[in-house]
């Protein structure tokens, strides 16, 4: 049987679609370590890159902090948290928060400085204070690049919590593990697809998200986000 | 800093890494030897194909979009997907190396010379040069930055993806995550990441330099 008739024959199978080790519930507890972690990631990056953007300060250390954060292997991150921790959903969340924080970081810190001066000149000149600037102002305008960052950092996270199944919890790495585990290739295949498929969705809905969230105003030109720091994703 | 060195003293056994010098050693060496592979060929292979994109615009969003594609595979399943086709050689970890670093590789050359002001390309056109004289002397040299910071982003991502290589055989420093995993002994997990932060580290500040030594115009400027 070759390698694709295998796959096929996988996802054809119904005992593959029901039960603990079902894809439906592999897929929810997937998309639970994500959200989870997403959402974590964006409730620290956001405030602070907002912060920092507005204030000035700071800023090249946390893009610094923030790029050498790239460095740190996210595999090894999930097995130091589970030696330390032990098993259960904090190894992942842990590894993922800190995966998925970067990108959103900087190009939230990057939006806000990139923010024309005069457009702030003018904000304050019409006697708006701090706070009114960063809300009426600069989280308008800085819209699009936040949302290109969480999308960056979803991406990633969804491909990267396959890593969840090798500390024994869930999710679709699941197929991957228990496949490489038992040299059935058809089921890591599987898995890949299975994750490439969520990534691909939660990369369409974000976009869609992002216009969306997008000033009307912005809209126009369509260039995807045109201050965009090129290339922030780092493959998981 | 005191207080955190006071618990990796406590944590870390200082005597196992002395007696495992030679892993530390042979190790990195294979972590550098994947990761020199992977970008060197990346590049090799990236760089045409970004050239040939700049030539034909409309190349640009079929080809960009299947780097985009491609990015959302997790690594370890494409690690994983390939032994039936390339065996347990070092094809099985570069491969996928390889791939990674093209989608970077070729977005961020492809932007590089994107980003050449046009009224540069112009002014050059004017003056009589050939397409690959413009190509030589004028676009590469302006893109350097955006391609060098390319090479970056690849060089580290690639070091930190060669740790996961450990669950096909391979690995690198990876090597010290499995044994720190299967013994619950943290001193070599430890090891491990401090490594692989510093090869990436390390990496990162050699092709900065590169940068400021290839592009001797901008320095002083910011």
């Amino acid at each position: 049987m070759s390698v694709l008739q295998g796959i096929v024959a996988w996802f054809a199978d119904p005992a593959h679609w029901s039960g603990a080790d079902g894809v439906p519930m592999r897929l929810g507890e997937h998309i639970a370590y994500c959200l989870l972690a997403t959402v974590l990631a964006t409730a620290i990056a956001l405030p602070l890159g907002l912060i920092l953007g507005h204030t000035g300060r700071g800023g090249s250390l946390a893009i610094n902090v923030s790029n050498a954060g790239r460095a740190i292997p996210t595999f090894g991150i999930v097995i130091l948290a589970f030696l330390v921790a032990g098993s259960g959903l904090l190894p992942i969340t842990v590894a993922l928060v800190l995966l998925a924080i970067p990108p959103i970081l900087t190009n939230t810190y990057v939006a806000v400085r990139g923010i024309d001066h005069e457009l702030r000149d003018a904000a304050e000149g019409m006697g708006m204070y701090g706070s009114q600037v960063l809300r009426q102002l600069e989280v308008p305008l800085a819209m699009p690049l936040i949302m290109a960052g969480i999308r960056t950092s979803a991406v990633q996270v969804v491909a990267t919590a396959t890593l969840a199944a090798f500390v024994s919890l869930g999710g679709l790495g699941r197929y991957i593990f228990d496949g490489l585990g038992q040299q059935v290739y058809a089921e890591v295949a599987a898995g890949a697809i299975l994750v490439a498929v969520l990534a691909l969705t939660v990369e369409y809905l974000l976009s869609k998200l992002q216009t969306a969230m997008t000033a009307r105003g912005l809209r126009s030109g369509q260039r995807d986000d045109p201050m965009a720091p090129k290339t922030t994703a780092t493959p998981a | 800093m005191i207080a955190a060195a006071a618990v990796v003293a406590q944590v870390v056994d200082f005597d196992w890494i002395g007696r495992h010098l030679d892993d530390v050693r042979n190790y990195t060496l294979e972590h550098l030897l994947l990761t020199g592979l992977a970008v060197g060929i990346g590049f090799v292979v990236a760089f045409p194909i970004a050239l040939l994109v700049q030539r034909y615009p409309r190349l640009y969003g079929p080809v960009l979009g299947l780097a985009g594609v491609l990015f959302t595979i997790p690594s370890l399943a494409l690690f994983v997907g390939i032994i039936p086709f390339t065996g347990i050689g070092i094809a099985t970890p570069l491969t996928p190396l390889v791939v990674y670093t093209l989608l970077i590789l070729v977005r961020n050359t492809v932007e590089g010379l994107r980003s050449v002001p046009s009224d540069v390309v112009e002014a050059a056109e004017a003056m009589g040069y050939s397409r690959r004289r413009r190509l030589l002397r004028v676009e590469l040299p302006l893109a350097t930055p955006v391609i060098i910071a390319g090479l970056r982003i690849a060089t580290v991502s690639t070091i930190g993806l060669v740790t996961i290589t450990v669950l096909i055989g391979w690995g690198g420093v990876g090597r010290f995550f499995l044994d720190g995993f299967a013994r619950r002994f943290a001193t070599p997990l430890l090891l491990g990441i401090a490594l692989s932060v510093l090869l990436s580290l390390v990496a990162d500040a050699g092709l900065l330099a590169l940068q400021r030594l290839a592009t001797p115009w901008a320095r002083g400027r910011r």
